[in-house]
């Protein structure tokens, strides 16, 4: 099909226009060989392909020892250790010479049986370690096949088309010198957008419905700044998108020549820009891209990678190592936000509605002794830094005297013990839900700061469902409706000396910045990578000005209507962000 | 032979990560290593055998060694297991 546009979520801001080359995580059913040798031939190809998984292992290992991180090289251990496991080997090979199979089914077979045994280990932490075995027997597979591996490298300019990709086959693309990447699953945290920034490859994620429109050897434009993905474009797509590349490329450059000045409008207001963080991994992203300090440290990722409720000690250290690297500058740490779409796999319970169910502080104060450690976590790691609390999904203001009431007594279970922690920490709330913002006079007074969530909020005030294809067109948080409530949140929260933040979507999406200007936010969180040209457009504005386009935009009636003016006026004034602000039609 | 018991220490007992650490350190030493638990006998520098063993916090397992080197086999994995945690506490 020509020139077929699909949309997805942009995780790294670059773009490339190349063949797609369609990666299947093949089972090994597919991969079974027609022909079987002999014995002999059999484990002889299954040591060549042993050797060469080991080659590829450990040259992956080199090229990942270069991330700001060391979690995937611990993954790549595991499996160059499976590849030199003598029980493992033996296992394989009596498979062949025993059962008569081929090396094929023999680790087909084995990774089976593994399964089921792996499978019945309580600890799910030690369980879900079957997906590295699996992993390191899939590229056993496919090296056994090792002309379809082959074709990835060849040529430039390819384009991985995947459903999905572990974390170690996106470290692989980087190898294969892979230009950019593309797949259905995934959302702005995942360890493939992570990694794809960390190497600089341009991607989008989440793209759903991606499989059904590609086919390997298709020419696709990878959009990783718009998030747009187009399959088998016309000429005048194509050329418009080489010169978004060549000028986004430009400008993204000259951004980040300025990424540590501060983002003060021409007449003096100043704003504190700070990153979106989840994952240790993009620590590294804080300095990178000039943010100051953290504005929104999610927890979930803690209590995702295993079963168990990590322990206090597990978080004091997490929490105490970024305070000390931001160090003056503060980390906002929100206590855990499960349910809704996270659901904690311990104690998922099946609702019928779980973004209007028992999610954020809702869960966290029927499981007191999970918050609890969490607070003490936190408290206790506010001595090394400048660290301040927020809890999400609050819609009550009796929820934030509760929550007070938990840390009173837990600051003097502290002071008992001798452990020292800011006496004075800061505690927010998240503004997700409407009756926060139609009460933030009555929240102002037993909370620090307001940070708002934009996703959420949105979803709440337009009754949308970001997640369902159907409805999800009405989500824009531009909505009048939606600026309308962070007006009054921000308004009453000013009138009672409350800061306020924002730490949604709507904190990277450069139409918005100056009605955010205009609405005298205190404070931006948005992913790191976008911090350099939002500063940009902070710091060509004036308070004043950005007043007067909030007040017109105060007019308008529908999203389409805001961000068509607001796209406008912003080229008015920035003409050099055109490309950046280049769509395509629908 | 000679052998030690070694009680699980940190928190999220032998999973990837320890237990590829236990592994390099047990393939250091010429001596056999076997770890056993429950009556589950592995060797210890089988990655797939110590992920297998499946040892969580608090759990006792025994350490065995045979060979020229196992006393000092023997008491680097315990020190490992015990005092070290893994590296992890």
């Amino acid at each position: 099909m020509k020139n077929k546009i699909i949309r997805g979520i942009p995780v790294s801001p670059a773009i490339v226009i190349g063949r797609a080359f369609l990666h299947s995580q093949k089972d090994a059913a597919f991969t079974r060989s027609k022909k079987k040798g002999n014995i002999d031939e059999e484990i002889f190809k299954l040591e060549k392909a042993r050797k060469k998984s080991l080659r590829q292992l450990r040259s992956l290992k080199t090229e990942l020892k270069k991330l700001p991180t060391s979690e995937p090289v611990r993954l790549i251990d595991v499996q160059i250790l499976f590849l030199q496991d003598p029980l493992f080997l033996n296992s394989v090979e009596k498979r062949i010479r025993n059962n008569q199979e081929s090396a094929e089914e023999s680790i087909f077979n084995l990774l089976e049986s593994l399964k089921s045994d792996f499978e019945e280990i309580p600890n799910s932490y030690i369980s879900g370690r079957y997906l590295d075995v699996k992993d390191v027997g899939d590229r056993l597979l496919r090296n056994l096949n090792d002309e379809e591996i082959e074709m990835e490298l060849e040529g430039r300019n390819n384009i991985i088309v995947a459903n999905r990709l572990s974390p170690t086959e996106t470290a692989q693309m980087s190898i294969d010198k892979v230009s950019g990447i593309v797949t259905e699953r995934g959302g702005k945290t995942s360890h493939t957008a992570i990694i794809a920034e960390a190497l600089n490859i341009p991607a989008v994620v989440g793209v759903s419905g991606l499989l059904n429109e590609v086919e390997s050897g298709d020419e696709i434009i990878v959009d990783g700044i718009s998030g747009i993905v187009v399959v088998n474009p016309d000429e005048n797509t194509k050329r418009r998108f080489e010169q978004k590349e060549k000028e986004a490329k430009k400008i993204q450059q000259e951004f980040l020549k300025h990424k540590d000045l501060p983002a003060i409008t021409l007449d003096g207001y100043s704003i504190d820009i700070c990153a979106n963080i989840e994952l240790p991994m993009e620590l590294a992203f804080i300095e990178k891209y000039g943010a100051k300090g953290v504005g929104l440290l999610r927890t979930e990722f803690l209590y995702f990678t295993s079963d168990s409720i990590p322990d206090e000690e597990v978080q004091y250290r997490f929490y105490s190592k970024i305070a000390k690297m931001c160090s003056p500058d503060y980390v906002i740490v929100r206590t855990l936000d499960l349910g809704g779409d996270k659901v904690f796999k311990a104690k998922a319970k099946e609702e019928a509605n779980p973004f209007l169910g028992w999610r954020g502080i809702r869960f966290a104060l029927s499981n007191e002794g999970i918050f609890k450690t969490q607070l003490r976590a936190i408290l206790r790691a506010s001595s090394m830094g400048n660290i301040r609390l927020l809890i999400p999904m609050v819609s009550q203001v009796e929820e934030m005297i509760e929550v007070r009431r938990i840390l009173e007594d837990i600051m003097e279970e502290l002071r008992k013990e001798g452990h020292s922690f800011d006496e004075n920490i800061e505690i927010g709330a998240m503004v997700e839900v409407p009756s926060v913002c139609l009460l933030a006079d009555h929240f102002a007074k037993v909370v620090d700061f307001f940070s708002i969530g934009t996703n959420d909020l949105t979803q709440y005030a337009l009754a949308v469902d970001r997640g369902n294809k159907r409805v999800s067109g009405l989500y824009d948080h531009l909505d009048p409706s939606v600026l309308k409530l962070m007006k009054m949140t921000i308004e009453q929260a000013h009138h009672n000396n409350r800061w306020v933040g924002v730490c949604g979507g709507i904190a990277a999406d450069i139409v918005a910045i100056p009605l955010l200007v205009g609405l005298e936010v205190d404070e931006l969180s948005l992913p790191p990578s976008y911090i350099p040209q939002v500063k940009n457009v902070i710091r060509g504005l004036s308070l004043k000005e950005a007043k007067e386009l909030l007040e017109q935009v105060e007019n308008k009636e529908s999203a389409i209507e805001v961000r068509e003016f607001m796209r406008n006026e912003l080229l008015k004034r920035f003409p050099s962000l055109k490309n950046i602000l280049l769509e395509v039609e629908k | 032979m000679f052998q030690k018991k070694a009680k699980i220490m940190n928190s999220l007992g032998i999973h990837a990560r320890p237990a590829s650490m236990l592994v390099k350190l047990a393939s250091n030493f010429e001596s056999t290593i076997e770890l056993e638990k429950d009556d589950i006998h592995v060797n210890a520098k089988s990655i797939m055998g110590v992920l297998m063993l499946a040892s969580e916090k608090g759990q006792e397992i025994i350490v065995r060694a045979s060979g020229k080197d196992e006393k000092e086999a023997i008491d680097s994995i315990v020190e490992l297991i015990e005092k070290r945690k893994f590296d992890e506490e």
